[in-house]
């Protein structure tokens, strides 16, 4: 019986369903642009992952020559740039595109082209970034790009100038989709969901938003003064000229430390959706996780300058830097009992997004309290620039966004895309996924705590750190298989047919009562919400899981039109940076043409006949 | 361009309004860097001119006079601080159907940004004939930079009103669609208080 249903469903979605390259550029749908976004950020990662095995390989050995100085310089720079811009942020885009307006009830954002002109800029940006490679200069100077080694003096050629503005058009894209979730939260909620009862994905998400909206301007703007250093002789990071090189690292962290809770808050929504649903209880203590999110949050803007501590600033900023970095610990401390709360007691289904759940809190754990120890200056001293804070970040980063966005990947993805990963394989990815990850990090603390420098690109024999690096770099390579196991998992998936129910898991929130994969319009009749777990409780009133849901026909249902300026208006933006960077061969004429085409796609698309963005969930039938 | 969907929202407020508004709230970020960055740099200049005293150049002998001169800008930050009373007149205009009131005012606020914005192409072109360049001096690149986005800003905003008056010539800034001039004037008066604190910080503070 259910087999008959799916069928239908199917028929109806290769119907309903448009096709070929040109929807897919014109699309303003954002679950489209959802699987843009997580595409592109899936080969990024992969590109990301790459160039760490590269690194994994030249540390294998002492005095190892594989790589050269120059080159191994460009790889970690590049790994870091694109595992943060390219990998983690537009990872959690793509579960703010593909989720939130599911999980609010909505039928899109609240503003759909531009929603399309973000994933645009982003993928330029990050095309942008790589370009360097294709000169022999890629970005060399360290993903947080310390003044004066990105002077001109010390930086002649062109491989910080694809750092500098490759963020710079990534910033904005970033903003554009700030501004579009923030606003799609705060007013495109179905009828009954208050923002108290709001899925917490949703309200991380809203939280990340804040951030990345209060973030990015400080990094945008000193990745100006950067250029105008770089471009136009001025001495704002330069001490010869009066100008001051500590100045960046605080405009840089000011940026730099928020961002960190841009990559794991998201993580914390998606480990908050998951637990409940596979514990078959709900989440615990749910308004103190929103404000411990939120605290996490504010305090974000108040310890930059643990980053700065071996800068001596003196013991007075140290004090303070150092006690608000503690007090995170504190909401940090929150969320984990809570999720231990929530499955305290709940029946547990032990399936693959549950693993990787569960793995991100004790993996998340171990760099929690990493990160503790360094929040004491006078331990920082001694562990800054070495592999421990290699071993931190990465516990938080990888252990903590990646372990949570595997999770949400493999529960999401009978949504997504109508069919059911394969339990075996994901079980099999998640065990050498931790344990990959556990030997390639793991023995970064003690390397690092015995002295080994990040950075640099080799080291002596006599120092005996050997033995430790080469279990690390088997550890990369089981990453590597852990993760071909999860593309295996994903051709074999597609490959089969659309075999997901619309509610496999039995879910809490509203994304599970629509089909898999949701129709254009998602919700044919706008939902009504009265509680946390909205779905919940309809099974409850029914007494068991509901029936198999029609997707509906879409009559009368407003959808916005399909529209190509956004990506006209993204090239405009992009092809700005392009001429600034050719603008000694062209002089303004690049940097004239480039606003034109950006001023041609802004009012092309502000006075584009015929298009009506709908502002409301609430009148799908005008 | 129906604007008919814009009813309805969970907090009842036209979403392009609250994206203004978030907007705005991120570029207070945008200008407190900068704002921040001239106040670092703040008397950290190796070699004249200076904002507020006189410097000699000790090689050539060469007198440096200060070189802000107050009057000039003041008359241009008044105009724009009016342009911001202009704005809202305007917009009431707008939104009462009064056609004559609303083009009249409109064009009142595009004249005041068009004025402001030639002051300041007038003043940077001035400092460069006095020898300050971006290149010069601290003063020079934090000065350029601050209030040159800040004149950047005033530009698109001019662009923006300019925009809104042809489609008020067209007959299409209805009651209806007066949103439209509320976004551009929410956007305008937001310029002017960041002038507000331009003004003092670079001017004004000796």
């Amino acid at each position: 019986m259910a087999t008959t249903v799916l069928d239908q469903h199917r028929v109806h979605a290769a119907q309903g369903e448009k096709t070929g390259l040109w929807s897919w550029i014109t699309t303003v749908d954002h679950k489209r642009i959802g699987i843009l976004y997580g595409a592109t950020a899936f080969f990024f990662f992969l590109l990301g992952g790459l160039e760490a095995l590269l690194i994994r390989i030249q540390l294998m050995k002492p005095d190892n020559n594989f790589l050269t100085p120059e080159a191994y310089n460009q790889l970690f720079t590049m790994h870091g740039t694109s595992m943060i811009f390219l990998a983690i942020m537009p990872l959690s885009a793509m579960f703010f595109n593909y989720m939130i307006p599911l999980l609010i009830g909505a039928r899109d954002v609240a503003f759909p082209r531009l929603n399309a002109f973000s994933y645009w800029v982003f993928l330029l940006g990050g095309l942008f970034l790589n370009a360097g490679f294709l000169f022999g200069a890629a970005p060399d100077q360290g993903w947080y790009g310390y003044a004066n080694l990105t002077s001109r003096q010390f930086s002649p050629g062109a491989n910080v100038d694809f750092w500098n503005m490759g963020l710079q058009i990534l910033g904005v894209a970033s903003l554009a989709a700030a501004v579009n979730f923030f606003v799609t939260i705060v007013n495109m909620r179905a009828k009954g969901m208050t923002m108290m009862r709001m899925p917490m994905f949703v309200w991380m998400s809203f939280i990340t938003q804040i951030l990345l909206l209060l973030a990015f301007p400080v990094i945008a703007v000193a990745l100006i003064l950067l250029m105008f250093d770089r471009f136009f002789g001025t001495n704002f990071f330069v001490p010869a000229g009066g100008g001051d090189p500590l100045l960046w690292q605080h405009f840089f962290w000011i940026f730099g430390h928020p961002e960190v809770y841009i990559l794991v808050l998201p993580a914390f929504g998606i480990v908050s959706e998951v637990l409940p649903v596979f514990s078959r209880k709900p989440l615990f203590g749910y308004a103190a996780m929103v404000f411990s999110g939120a605290f996490i949050a504010f305090l974000g803007f108040g310890v930059w300058s643990h980053h700065m501590f071996t800068t001596g600033m003196g013991p007075i900023a140290d004090t303070f830097f150092s006690l608000a970095t503690m007090l995170i610990a504190i909401p940090t401390g929150v969320k984990i009992f809570n999720w231990m709360g929530t499955m305290w007691g709940g029946s547990i289904q032990y399936k693959t997004p549950m693993y990787f759940a569960v793995g991100f809190i004790a993996m998340f754990i171990i760099g929690g309290l990493s990160g503790v120890m360094h929040a004491s200056p006078p331990a920082d001293l001694q562990q800054n620039d070495t592999y421990f804070i290699v071993a931190h970040f990465h516990y938080v980063l990888f252990g903590g966004s990646i372990f949570a966005l595997t999770a949400g990947a493999y529960y999401w993805w009978p949504k997504m895309s109508g069919r059911m990963l394969d339990e075996r394989l994901g079980k099999l990815h998640f065990w050498l996924m931790l344990i990959g990850f556990n030997l390639t990090f793991f023995p970064m603390h003690f390397v690092g705590l015995n002295g080994m420098p990040r950075r640099t690109w080799t080291y002596p024999a006599e120092l005996g750190f050997e033995r430790l690096n080469q279990l690390e770099t088997l550890g990369a390579f089981v990453l590597l298989l852990s993760f071909s196991v999860f593309l295996v998992n994903i051709f074999k998936t597609m490959r089969g047919p659309r075999n997901a129910p619309a509610d496999p898991w039995n879910g809490a929130t509203l994304e599970w009562a629509i089909p898999s994969p949701p129709p254009e319009w998602n919700f044919q009749d706008e939902p009504v919400v009265h509680g946390r777990d909205p779905l919940w409780e309809v099974k409850r009133e029914r007494g068991g899981r509901l029936p198999e849901p029609a997707p509906g026909t879409g009559a009368g249902i407003h959808i916005p039109n399909p529209s190509y300026w956004p990506l006209v208006t993204a090239v405009g933006v992009a092809s700005i940076f392009v001429a600034i960077m050719l603008s000694h061969k062209t002089g303004p004429w690049g940097i004239i043409v480039a606003v034109s085409v950006l001023f041609l796609g802004i009012f092309n698309w502000v006075f584009e006949k015929g298009y009506s963005e709908f502002t409301t969930p609430a009148h799908g039938g005008h | 361009m129906s604007d008919a969907h814009a009813i309805e929202t969970s907090t009842g407020l036209d979403s392009r309004k609250l994206a203004i508004w978030t907007f705005i709230g991120s570029e207070c970020m945008f200008f407190a860097t900068l704002i921040s960055n001239y106040l670092v740099h703040k008397g950290k200049s190796l070699v004249g001119p200076f904002p507020h005293e006189a410097w000699t150049d000790p090689a050539t002998g060469k007198v440096f006079e200060p070189i802000i001169e107050i009057p000039l800008v003041t008359v241009g930050t008044a105009l724009l601080l009016f342009s911001s009373l202009f704005v809202v007149l305007a917009l009431y205009g707008a939104q009462k159907g009064r056609r004559g009131m609303m083009l009249g005012w409109l064009g009142a606020t595009i004249m005041c940004g068009i004025f402001f914005v030639g002051m300041q192409v007038y003043e940077f072109t001035h400092f460069v004939h006095k020898g300050l360049t971006l290149q010069r001096n601290m003063f020079g690149a934090s000065f350029f930079t601050l209030t040159g986005f800040h004149g950047t800003h005033v530009t698109i905003g001019v662009i923006w009103l300019i925009t809104m008056f042809v489609l008020a010539l067209r007959g299409q800034l209805t009651p209806e669609r007066s949103l439209k001039l509320e976004m551009a004037a929410l956007y305008w008066h937001f310029v002017d208080v960041v002038w507000i604190i331009i003004f003092p910080v670079v001017y004004l503070i000796k």
